[in-house]
């Protein structure tokens, strides 16, 4: 791998291995990812890609190999990790919105509690981003009177308070309902538009497809293929990869 | 029915306000004592879970008046004399009451707020920790006030029941309600005036506390401002 790659790339995994146990759910990942590209991740379940998102802030520790992380080696002894979490936002499945805060408190907590900023600033930004996920008029509503996609906007626009340089979302919309799978996917897009730095796992093959600047298909702890959504739509004969797009096919 | 005189209420107020800060004394000590429970018992340590459990066994398993009575006739015995003497001078009985009523609703307090930090899933802790929050700030501002939310309707129950437990002290001589209703009952034989008046004391202890605790309900509850709108 070449030097001018690694310094362009905002995350990169380098020969990456890690396990469970006595269990390998990670085996030798390497890729790059250049600043303002949308990555999808997908895989049948158990594959690694929740484990892979995860080592990427430290949710989860690795065994071998390195993660740069915006020029830090996330696994480092001496990093500091809870400063470098402010740098990516992460989107959980269950968007894991705090109940007893309101709205507006879940998207201001991290940046006046942990970053300390001024109180008025955060408010009137966690109000843009409140607004821009078209959530504004339920800034002092509590998450448990928000249906499940009005929630995972609210913890995208919590995400997106530290102004972090990359977003990583880890099945954004399958707890969700059909019929609110759509509006979450929106806020991704326009997100995705503006140039963010995203790395999704996610089974709507119409959002790969439509802003994917490359897929990322895992396999048993492994990196199957890492191409174009064109080629992977169209070109690629891979057994495992024809079987995952009909069982998807099948489920939809 | 015959009326108290002024003295005799007055005797029964001081009594009063005896139990009320015996209550507060030993309430604050067991509540600070169950913190110290809580991260012992949440340490990797079997020594210190295995000390943790047979605290909380004794405290579950032993009558608390034997508690109280062991305290204040048992514990001295191994204090030198000196020691001894000068507690029994300075109002021993009120300490030994304190310490085990504080140290028999710990044991109950811990597991209270135990349970109610289990209930808080680990994916809160995760979701703090991803917006770079340190163990102890996501503990401080996500999880503890989760938990305390959920415990709190039972640790109002164990307040009340250490409020009522404080009259257990009359049995080694604090001179709270209870100790002073018998004496001027033993004194007049105003049985039913002394009783009746003690009654509406400890009713109105135990009330002022029902109510601070749905105050403090209603005050955390997740939809006050939803429902505000
Ligand atoms: N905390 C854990 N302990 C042990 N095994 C785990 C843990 N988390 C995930 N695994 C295992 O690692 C594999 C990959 O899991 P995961 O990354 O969640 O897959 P995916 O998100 O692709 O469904 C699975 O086999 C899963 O059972
Ligand atoms: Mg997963």
């Amino acid at each position: 791998m070449n030097a001018t790659v690694r310094d362009a790339a905002i995350v990169s995994f380098d020969n990456v291995s890690k396990w469970y146990g006595e269990y390998r759910a990670l085996e030798n990942i390497s890729i790059d990812i250049p600043k303002g590209q949308v990555v999808v991740v997908c895989g049948p379940s158990g594959s690694g890609k929740s484990t892979l998102i995860r080592t990427v802030n430290g949710l989860e520790p690795i065994q071998e190999g390195r993660i740069i992380l915006d020029g830090t080696d996330v696994h480092a002894r001496k990093t500091d990790l809870n400063q470098l979490r402010q740098k990516v936002g992460f989107v959980f499945q269950h968007f894991n919105l705090f109940p007893h805060m309101s709205v507006l408190d879940n998207v201001t907590f991290a940046p006046i509690k942990i970053q300390k900023k001024p109180k008025d600033e955060a408010r009137d930004f966690a109000r843009k981003l409140l607004d821009r996920v078209g959530l504004a008029e339920k800034a002092d509503t509590f998450p448990g009177f928000l249906s499940g996609g009005q929630q995972q906007r609210v913890a995208i626009a919590r995400a997106l308070a530290l102004r972090p340089p990359v977003i990583l979302f880890d099945e954004p919309t399958s707890a969700l309902d059909p019929e609110m799978v759509g509006e979450v996917l929106l806020v991704m897009k326009s997100l995705a538009s503006e140039g963010m730095t995203m790395v999704c796992v996610t089974h709507e093959m119409g959002f790969a497809r439509e802003v994917g600047d490359r897929i990322v298909f895992m396999d048993q702890g492994k990196v199957i293929l890492d191409d174009t959504p064109d080629q992977f739509f169209s070109k690629s004969d891979h057994p495992r990869v024809q079987r995952f797009l009909a069982d998807i096919r099948r489920e939809a | 029915m015959d009326l108290l005189t002024a003295d005799q209420f007055q005797q029964l107020l001081w009594g009063m306000r005896t139990t009320i800060i015996l209550f507060a004394v030993s309430w604050v000590m067991a509540f600070a004592l169950a913190l110290v429970l809580v991260v012992v018992r949440a340490t990797e340590y079997r020594l210190c879970r295995w000390f943790v459990d047979g605290f909380v066994a004794y405290h579950r398993n032993v009558p608390l008046l034997v508690q109280v009575m062991f305290w204040y006739f048992g514990m001295p015995e191994l204090l030198p004399e000196n020691v001894r003497f000068w507690l029994y001078d300075h109002n021993a009985e009120f300490s030994f009451a304190a310490i085990a009523l504080a140290l028999g609703s710990s044991a109950y307090v811990a597991e209270d707020i135990r349970s109610g930090l289990r209930a808080i899933p680990n994916t809160q802790f995760e979701a703090a920790s991803s917006l770079g929050c340190s163990y102890l700030q996501s503990m401080r501002y996500i999880v503890v006030p989760q938990a305390l939310r959920i415990s709190l309707p039972p640790l109002v129950s164990r307040a009340l029941l250490l409020f009522k437990n404080t009259s257990i002290a009359m049995a080694i001589g604090v001179a709270e309600l209870t100790y002073r209703t018998r004496e001027i009952e033993n004194m007049t034989f105003k049985t039913f005036t002394v009783f009746g008046i003690a009654t509406v004391l400890y009713l109105i202890g135990t009330f002022t506390l029902m109510a601070f605790g749905s105050w403090l309900e209603n005050r955390t509850r997740l939809d006050r401002k939803a429902a505000a709108k």
